[in-house]
């Protein structure tokens, strides 16, 4: 077996939750900077998986960052920056969106919080971090604060909603993509919202440094209730058609191609006041000549991001961007981007896995049927 | 980690097993499958491939990564366990039983001695 496959740990940052992972038997691995558990010992990514799906499990997501836009109306001022409608989100309703470049490219995808008092509170990924920050601070009338004081837990699955009630926290009546202000194990104004990335109704919690550890440990001690880590997240994402931004979406995808245009209202797309707002429209009216789409196969072998795409007659017509082994699907799931006229659903194509070539076909997306709350 | 005294050890993390009958089994070691986390495909090699030392002759891939695998020894391939085709997850559950890869008949018997034995192996990945 090749040595350098076994994995070594090189990243620098640590969340807070760092020990508490090791103490769980965490098998660590570099992510955005930061050394993340990728799952462990005593379960397993594919075990993590199913939990998730089954009962509710405890996600370390402490490297995005929480991020709030004060102001006039900071909510105005983001959708100049995002296609996405924010002036129109009641308060405390939640919204997923994303910035845009001029050329309609994808610069991070987020969630915005349209909090009380006007606040809108926006969630970012790791990696991206340096670069939002600074691209809302191009914003006037904004004061952009970064909430590195606050560490995001995700709590997912479809007992996590008892799990939280049975500790104290008011959120059996939140809807999904809806935030709310909570006591929580003897803790007050914990922000957490009905949301996440795993396909499942769930919770994110955007907890206060003294707090992060003993509220996770509270929750772990319950019995429905396990850790899973960055393995597990990635092939629940997958399943659930989710966009890891940096494989699925970047600056060269725009959102007609990555299909998310589901996230651009109306009266957005009629007025065209955001970043590539040109180039989005006119790839709407002409069509895209690549989309986003499922790569599923009948075969074992998982098909893998960078993984070359061809049609039956062997003409190149794409790549795969995420791909893995969908421990509820129990085979290999896949996405990636293909020509226009191989983006139908049911077309036969074959991914070149190291040299072999595999029998797969455009997929349906998700791959599995989302369980949110309402 | 388990490392049974009786079999011998590449330091790729194979092991060998001599039988009877003087074919080698071989596998990945309890380390191995426990670096690699949940094992979904393994890639078996064609019986009467003839492998030399060190060439790859398959593939175990884990939920998060691929890794080759490396004949420790040159000869021929015997038998497969084909049960890994359908339950690749026996690599995880019994490295040195139920998760054997595959046997193989040696060039030269006498390189089976010149592997590893458990105690260097330890040493090796304790190290």
């Amino acid at each position: 077996m090749s040595m350098a496959i076994l994995m070594t740990d090189t990243a620098d940052r640590t969340t807070l939750l760092h020990a508490l992972h090791a103490e769980n038997g965490a098998k660590f691995g570099p992510f955005a900077g930061y050394s993340m558990p990728l799952f462990y010992d005593e379960q397993g990514a594919i075990a993590e998986h199913l939990h998730t799906r089954s009962s509710s499990s405890i996600f370390d997501v402490s490297h995005m960052r929480v991020v709030d836009l004060v102001g006039e109306n900071p909510a105005q001022a983001l959708e100049t920056l995002v296609p996405g409608g924010i002036t129109t989100l009641a308060q405390n309703k939640l919204r997923y969106t994303f910035f845009t470049n001029d050329q309609g490219g994808i610069l991070d995808d987020l969630i915005a919080w349209a909090m009380p008092g006007g606040l809108v509170s926006v969630v970012v990924n790791a990696s991206r971090v340096e670069h939002d920050v600074a691209h809302l601070q191009t914003l006037t009338g904004v004061e952009v604060i970064e909430r590195d004081d606050l560490h995001l837990i995700a709590l997912q699955g479809p007992m996590s909603e008892a799990v939280l009630v049975d500790h104290g926290a008011d959120v059996a009546e939140l809807g999904f993509m809806t935030g709310s202000v909570v006591s929580l194990a003897g803790s007050s104004d914990i922000r957490i919202t009905r949301s996440g990335y795993t396909g499942e109704d769930g919770f994110e919690l955007a907890l206060p440094a003294d707090v992060v550890v003993s509220i996770t440990e509270t929750l772990l001690a319950d019995d429905r209730v396990e850790l899973a880590g960055l393995a597990a997240r990635d092939s629940l994402r997958l399943e659930a058609g989710l966009c890891l931004y940096g494989s699925d979406i970047d600056d060269t995808t725009t959102p007609v191609e990555a299909g998310l245009m589901w996230a651009v209202p109306k009266r957005r797309r009629e007025a065209g006041d955001y970043p590539g707002a040109d180039v989005v429209a006119q790839q709407q009216a002409d069509g895209a000549t690549r989309s986003r789409v499922g790569i599923g196969t009948a075969q074992r072998r998982p098909i893998r991001p960078g993984n070359e795409l061809y049609n039956t007659d062997g003409e190149h017509v794409g790549v795969v961007t995420s791909g893995g082994f969908g421990a509820s699907v129990d085979g290999p799931v896949a996405m990636g981007y293909v020509s226009a006229a191989a983006s139908i659903v049911g077309t036969q194509l074959e991914a070149d896995v190291r040299g072999k070539r595999v029998p797969c076909h455009v997929a349906d997306l998700p791959f599995v049927i989302p369980n949110y709350k309402r | 980690m388990n490392v049974p005294e009786t079999l011998r050890y590449s330091s790729d993390h194979e092991w060998a097993q001599l039988l009877d009958d003087g074919s080698i089994k071989i596998g990945i070691t309890d380390y191995a499958q426990d670096a690699l986390g949940d094992v979904v495909f393994v890639e078996l090699p064609d019986l009467g491939t003839e492998l030399e030392a060190g060439a790859t002759f398959g593939e175990v891939e884990s939920t998060k990564s691929v890794s080759d695998l490396f004949a420790p020894l040159a000869g021929s391939v015997a038998s497969v366990n084909d049960q890994l085709t359908d339950n690749p997850e026996k690599i995880n559950e019994d490295p040195y039983g139920d998760g054997w890869i595959c046997t193989i008949t040696p060039a030269d018997p006498a390189t089976y001695d010149s592997l590893l034995d458990a105690a260097a192996y330890a040493q090796l990945i304790e190290g």
